[in-house]
């Protein structure tokens, strides 16, 4: 019925578990160790700049790479370099990491100093330097998006406030621990992109982020907060600009080309820092929760510790874990190990018991055609269609279906009673078309 | 904590999923179909009872035998087979012989649904199919009704015709008050009579988001816009025949209904206009059925004309 009648986009009502949301972020001592990867980044991996046995400071450079889409990697901790690894990422790619053992005195790199900033170019260039990428979890470089080619057109500023993914508070703590950056952050971006309106959308089940939020820029011109129905995946790009503003992004187009940039709440509220501090992107704030964890947490963490470390910071294990997440329930990686560290992108660790981890995992039984994937796509795709299009090897039919503008969601998964993956079937579908 | 890792599951998300399984949304169709059940045993005796039990039993029956012979894998788990018979025995009358009953669970389950591949592979509902060819095989059994009859303290259970065939036929004395139809009161099939249980069971799966109201909406809308217009009486025809039964439980099978709002829209509108067609115009009395039936064969049609439009999506 909702697709006859309702104006917003579908989704799914998934369960909030937001059990972290009061928990203020706790900083978490840096390990002895960090494995700091080479690709935290949409684009080109970077390559290593330091050597073995060099000795790093916090701030200090450790990767680079010449390509636009790509954003440096800087050292969290001070020590010496012990190895240069290959490790496995989340996308079962391999890729190189440096390993650093840390001499716990943090001392910072002198190159940590707040830059001088005067137009756009010279901001854009500085965020590059920080080695800011999103940090909602898609991790594209943020100095990219502040250069779109079309500047004169953009006129909004989307700030990402949802946070529809189930457990994760992360950004709910930065909207009410870092409220003051995030308005200085939108107000440098508003300035140095020369924008008229910034819109922050939240989700309506985090009054109090939305209340701190709206008094904070109340006074301010052509700056507001809007509240957003609870439902997976407000929080996606085209689903918050199509929210917010009304305007639909078409296929193979960018936000920029309907005049929006979109950011998220804690890549604003770290520009403002960074813009204060010079400190580069060092460090993130993650939700530790999930059932098998002992003492659920937000933590400020080194980029580079093992899931490990920081799980055993959370109190270890309540119960044994059978399935560890990097990021939400409905998008984020099961890891193969706790040796996985923390990425920039990466905003929670979830550790389920097997008795959680099960629910995911039922067999699949025949589709019965109930429509609930048709009902639950936000984007109005066909998933079990295109199951079937990509079963039968039907190119022509999984273009004429529009698989490549799936955001891979996982709402069709979700609801399936049959318990079909159907959002693993539009990821291969997807590669197939390419 | 090396341990651990090697014992980590590593998957594709979503890692949670909704608790809604097919067996779980076939439990509710069967929980809705509940108090039509118990209305068709207070109205039409104990028979009402034996017949439904027999055809859920010959339903599952026969599709455990069939997967078993034709080594599938097992699928009575599902309870589509327990849906099946009970819709099947609610459109027989409660005279019915229980032999021709499971000859009729059998063609529902095994020709209809097993040898088109199963749960979600058959192109018509098996209850309504299963109930066509009894209708055809056996006219006689098939039409002979029950009808309750007001005597002094209570009613008796006479042989006679439905409101729809006396209305037909011409005959106006004695066709049942809106109230005696509304609760049952009235000649026809086991289910199809109580329409305040029919409802009670439809609201709870709309409400319950099992199936989406469009197509029963639609579906007897069009009855009473249709009977409108050719000068019949609308609220006859929504409580005379097995239309509300037909509209809510039968042509509401995810399997041989369209996927996407607009098609479920069009496909409840046919039904409508089919149902009225026959009843109208057609020698048939009741045309549920067979306008549920053809609209389940073109139910594939309706799909390829009303795909969704992808959200911004751009035809090339």
């Amino acid at each position: 019925m909702s697709k006859l009648f309702s104006k917003s986009l579908s989704g799914v009502k998934v369960p909030h578990s937001k059990n972290t949301a009061d928990m203020e972020t706790v900083l978490m001592p840096v390990p002895d160790k960090v494995v700091i990867p080479m690709k935290q980044h949409m684009g080109r991996e970077c390559v290593p700049t330091v050597k073995l046995t060099d000795l790093v400071k916090v701030g200090q450079v450790i990767g680079d790479t010449d390509a636009f889409i790509g954003a440096p990697i800087h050292s969290s901790v001070s020590g010496k370099v012990t190895k240069i690894d290959d490790i496995i990422g989340t996308d079962g790619s391999s890729m190189k990491a440096v390993v650093i053992e840390t001499d716990k005195l943090q001392e910072v790199d002198e190159s940590v100093k707040a830059p001088e900033v005067t137009d756009l170019r010279s901001f854009a260039d500085a965020i590059r330097r920080s080695g800011l990428v999103g940090l909602g979890g898609a991790g594209f470089p943020t100095h990219v998006k502040l250069v779109p080619q079309n500047l004169d057109e953009v006129t909004t500023l989307l700030v990402n406030g949802a946070e529809c993914e189930p457990y994760i508070t992360a950004d709910n703590r930065a909207m009410l621990e870092d409220t003051d950056s995030i308005v200085e952050g939108i107000k440098l971006v508003m300035q140095y992109m020369n924008l008229s309106t910034a819109i922050i959308g939240i989700e309506d089940n985090k009054p109090q982020a939305i209340q701190k939020l709206q008094s904070a820029v109340s006074g301010m011109e052509g700056v507001s907060v809007k509240a957003l129905q609870a439902q997976y995946p407000q929080g996606g790009e085209k689903v918050l600009i199509f929210e917010c503003t009304g305007k639909v992004v078409p296929e193979g187009k960018l936000p920029s080309d309907v005049g929006c940039v979109v950011m998220n709440v804690s890549t604003i509220a770290f520009i403002a820092k960074y813009m204060r501090t010079g400190m580069p992107l060092v460090s993130k704030r993650v939700t530790v929760d999930g059932d098998a964890v002992a003492e659920p947490k937000n933590v400020e963490v080194a980029i580079g510790t093992a899931f490990g470390d920081v799980l055993d910071f959370c109190g270890g294990f309540k119960t044994e874990p059978k399935k560890v997440i990097m990021g939400g329930p409905m998008m984020g990686f099961a890891v193969p190990s706790l040796d996985m560290p923390v990425m920039k992108n990466n905003n929670a660790i979830l550790a389920f018991s097997a008795e959680k981890a099960a629910e995911a995992e039922k067999p699949e039984s025949p589709c019965i055609r109930c429509a609930r994937c048709v009902n639950a796509c936000p984007f109005d795709l066909m998933p079990a269609a295109i199951e079937k299009a990509y079963k039968a090897g039907n190119i022509d039919g999984l273009k004429a279906l529009k698989v490549n503008l799936c955001m891979e969601c996982g709402c069709c998964s979700y609801v399936c009673p049959a318990k079909r993956n159907l959002v693993t079937v539009n990821r291969l579908a997807k590669q197939l078309i390419k | 904590m090396s341990t651990i890792a090697n014992k980590l599951t590593v998957a594709p998300s979503p890692h949670i999923k909704d608790k809604a399984s097919t067996s779980s949304l076939m439990l509710s169709v069967v929980i809705a179909l509940l108090p039509a059940a118990i209305a068709s045993v207070v109205i039409f005796g104990i028979s009402s009872l034996v017949l439904i039990a027999t055809c859920v039993i010959s339903c599952v029956l026969s599709e455990y035998l069939f997967n078993m012979l034709c080594k599938k894998p097992q699928t009575v788990g599902d309870l589509s087979a327990v849906v099946t018979g009970v819709l099947l025995a609610f459109n027989l009358p409660s005279t019915f012989p229980i032999w021709m009953a499971v000859v009729g669970s059998v063609a529902a389950i095994v020709v209809v649904k097993g040898l088109f591949g199963g749960i979600g592979q058959n192109f018509a509902n098996p209850a309504i199919a299963g109930r066509i060819i009894l209708l055809i095989s056996f006219a006689g059994p098939m039409t002979e009704f029950m009808v309750p009859r007001k005597i002094m303290g209570g009613y008796e259970l006479v042989s006679g015709a439905t409101p729809l065939a006396m209305n037909a036929s011409g005959e106006v004395v004695g066709i049942p008050s809106y109230m005696d139809m509304f609760l049952g009161m009235r000649g026809g099939s086991l289910g199809e009579t109580c329409i305040a249980a029919l409802l009670l069971g439809g609201i709870f799966l709309i409400v319950r988001k099992v199936i989406s109201p469009i197509i029963p909406v639609s579906y007897l809308a069009t009855v009473a816009v249709f009977a409108l217009l050719v000068g019949e009486d609308p609220i006859f025809h929504l409580l005379a025949g097995g239309v509300v039964l037909g509209a809510f439980f039968m042509a509401t099978d995810y399997v041989t209904s369209p996927v996407t709002d607009k098609g479920k829209l069009i496909f409840g509108i046919g039904c409508g206009l089919i149902t009225m067609l026959i009843r109208v115009f057609g020698s048939y009395p009741e045309g549920t059925s067979f306008a549920i039936l053809l609209m389940n064969i073109i139910t594939p049609h309706i799909d390829n004309l009303t795909k969704s439009v992808p959200f911004g999506g751009v035809t090339k």
